[in-house]
């Protein structure tokens, strides 16, 4: 029963650390499969954390947290798509730029506003009368199967009991492998990412596609930092992503910029960070695996992917290609 | 066809410092809106920094590990590639320089042991590329990728070493032990008081003038022997280069291995140099403000050694702004950030309009002079 039980938690802990990643692993597939390369993510979450945690904070409500920190990672997908679709830069600089941009004015400003070090204030605080994080969902019978054996470890505790968030990333997942694979814009996107000279050819605006994919992908990286900062911590602190928008990059090419496989990814390295959090260390097949490895095993797997030796991954063509109009 | 003419010095000179110019004027706008002058600001940061031999010491011990970490980005952005493992090579770097501190130090002289570790340095964070830039030429993997994949790799391993094997059993923090002072490079203040000039103590110490020379040696390398003109031949047209008989997956192996050495480089001064331990996170951003410094610079060792000179100039100073008006330390990274977005991905902002403006200006100028032609 108790290592059921130790499962369990285990399993709970994955879904709350694989929800960030895929909020931020299916954000960065629109602009990927656009034909962007988007290392940006990492700023993306951090400016949606610091926004929406500041919003939360001055509103008293988590929802407006998540409008604001939707609309400024929004900005900045789009200062993205200023730099490299209108003005043909290196989209990897670009996103460089973002990341470095972001980890120094969310501190900046947020010291400024705040003079907590960069911190929001706690959002949650009885003292001021103030509870602006999001509130655990309690599935419908939660209680009541809580103490049937098996069933209630299943439904009421690994179930029931996240933030509403988490359901949401998990219903995006075939949301946006509806809107890729089944819709006209979709197959739009999809077409710019792999041959933009026969879309720009249909007359469908190639600039057009990339700019709508990375407002998707803002918006979508939006939910992955307001996750943090107003549910998961109720709390904003500087760089708090700590390397998730990374991470989500590499679930994504471990997933092979497939929806579905890209969640299992999230899922995975989720799964081993709850592993790594919980433990010293894993013990697999009587070998003692130090935490450190487990911790790194997600990167470790995307280089070996990259590199061909466990299936193929293979990107858009057109990835990381400025598309420059021929002018007869 | 004169018109389409467009002269170096607009290229080299006119649009970097636009470019510059708006990264500035954004940087003013921000602090601005932090309720600080920026005239004011920069001021204090000009003292902060230039004012006094400590500030200068503070200064020029950022600019040497932002020299090395540059030029490690640099010199493979020359082959057309983006090393943006900086960090990771430095970090491992850093395990080497230590390593033979640890081992030899207190046992054989500075004079020998440093060609050791300097070569240490270089093999360790060379090696740290190596995977990478094999997977790269002989997998096809996307360098950029398994370079920042690298970098977490380079993290955790770090991390594991320091922990169970480097940490000294009756210490708290994750640090290794200090090495023997006779390992440790020289502070430039030593040096100076050796020959009977004083200036105040700072971390600057001797690699700085090793930081010179192997720029120097970067700029030999890539114009002067025929490896190098592979590399720049590789950069600029890749296809051109192999049916020229370059072996792109050996050129692209040799370049990734001198930066990530390049890169390891940087545990000299901040690890040999200033902290004389290995600790966590070290290497603390510098490898990613290297490739501020290689856009800035535009990749030319000359121009790496001055950008990273101005990157120093904006640590040092931005600390200080730091106690002037109790502004957050990172006010730096948003500089360093507003660079890198105007001088690296918005670099073609300026340039057209730039161009189109010169293209105008000197054909007006020649219009007058065709009128006299003509009546002639």
């Amino acid at each position: 029963m108790d290592a059921f039980n130790s499962i369990i938690l285990i399993l709970d802990a994955t879904l709350r650390n694989a929800t960030p990643l895929i909020f931020a692993a299916l954000a960065g597939m629109f602009s990927e499969r656009s034909g962007i390369v988007n290392i940006a993510l990492e700023g993306l979450i951090l400016v949606s954390a610091f926004a929406g945690a500041s919003a939360a904070y001055y509103t008293g409500s988590p929802w407006m947290g998540l409008l604001a920190g939707m609309m400024v990672s929004v900005m900045f997908a789009q200062l993205h798509a200023f730099a490299t679709v209108t003005h043909n830069g290196d989209q990897v600089v670009s996103g460089l730029a973002i990341n470095i941009l972001a980890a120094g004015l969310t501190a900046s400003v947020g010291n400024y506003w705040f003079k907590q070090g960069g911190n929001t204030p706690n959002l949650v605080s009885r003292a001021d009368d103030l509870n602006a994080r999001f509130e655990p969902i309690v599935l419908p019978f939660a209680d009541a199967l809580a103490d049937v054996p098996i069933i209630g470890g299943l439904y009421s505790e690994l179930l029931s009991g996240h933030y509403i968030l988490v359901y949401l990333a998990f219903a995006a997942v075939p949301l946006c492998w509806f809107v890729l694979f089944r819709t006209k814009f979709g197959l739009r996107l999809r077409a710019t990412g792999e041959n933009p000279q026969a879309v720009d050819t249909t007359g469908i605006s190639v600039t057009q596609v990339r700019y709508l994919a990375l407002l998707v992908c803002g918006m979508l990286a939006g939910f992955a930092g307001v996750y943090l900062a107003v549910a998961l911590t109720a709390q904003f602190s500087p760089n708090m992503s700590a390397g998730k928008g990374y991470m989500a990059l590499a679930a994504l090419i471990f997933g092979k910029w497939r929806p579905k496989t890209t969640m299992l990814a999230c899922l995975l390295f989720g799964a081993l960070q709850a592993i790594a959090d919980r433990s010293q260390g894993a013990i697999i097949l009587g070998f003692e695996v130090p935490v450190q490895l487990v911790e790194a095993l997600p990167y470790i797997l995307t280089v070996v992917l990259l590199g061909g030796f466990i299936g193929r991954a293979v990107a858009p063509k057109a990835i990381g290609k400025p598309y420059v109009k021929e002018r007869a | 066809m004169s018109q389409h003419y467009i002269p170096a010095w607009i290229t080299v000179v006119v649009i970097p410092l636009a470019n510059v110019a708006m990264a500035a004027f954004a940087a003013a706008l921000v602090f601005w809106y932090l309720n600080i002058n920026p005239l004011d600001a920069l001021q204090a940061m000009v003292y902060g920094a230039f004012g006094s031999s400590y500030g200068w010491g503070y200064t020029l011990y950022y600019m040497t590990s932002y020299i090395f970490t540059g030029l490690a980005v640099a010199v493979v952005f020359q082959a057309g590639m983006f090393n943006i493992g900086g960090e990771g090579q430095a970090y491992i770097g850093a395990l080497g320089v230590g390593l033979v501190c640890l081992g030899l130090g207190g046992h054989v002289p500075l004079i020998v042991l440093l060609p050791i570790s300097i070569i240490a340095a270089f093999v360790f964070g060379g090696l740290w590329a190596l995977i990478p830039a094999w997977l790269q030429a002989t997998r096809g993997s996307h360098i950029v990728i398994t370079t920042i994949m690298f970098n977490f790799i380079a993290a955790s391993l770090m991390n594991y070493i320091l922990i169970n094997y480097l940490k000294p059993a009756d210490t708290m923090s994750v640090e290794s032990a200090v090495f023997d002072p006779s390992s440790w490079i020289p502070k430039m203040h030593e040096a100076f008081a050796l020959v009977g000039i004083s200036i105040d103590r700072s971390p600057l110490n001797l690699s700085m003038f090793w930081a010179l020379f192997v720029a120097f040696a970067v700029w030999v390398f890539l114009w002067r022997t025929r490896w190098g003109y592979e590399v720049r031949a590789m950069g600029s047209n890749p296809s051109g280069a192999r049916y020229g008989g370059i072996s792109i997956p050996k050129t692209v192996i040799m370049i990734m291995v001198i930066g990530g050495g390049l890169a390891g480089f940087m545990a000299l001064n901040v690890v040999q140099g200033e902290a004389h331990q290995i600790k966590l996170n070290l290497v603390n951003q510098i490898g990613f403000t290297g490739i501020a410094v290689a856009l800035m610079g535009r990749n030319h060792p000359l121009g790496i050694v001055l950008a990273s000179l101005l990157f120093g100039f904006l640590t040092q100073g931005g600390s200080e702004l730091q106690f002037e008006y109790s502004v957050d330390a990172r006010i730096v990274v948003v500089l360093q950030g507003l660079v890198i977005l105007f001088s690296g991905a918005l670099q073609n902002m300026m340039k057209h309009p730039i161009e189109r403006l010169y293209l105008r200006l000197a054909s007006q100028r020649k219009e007058p002079s065709e009128e006299h032609a003509a009546e002639a």
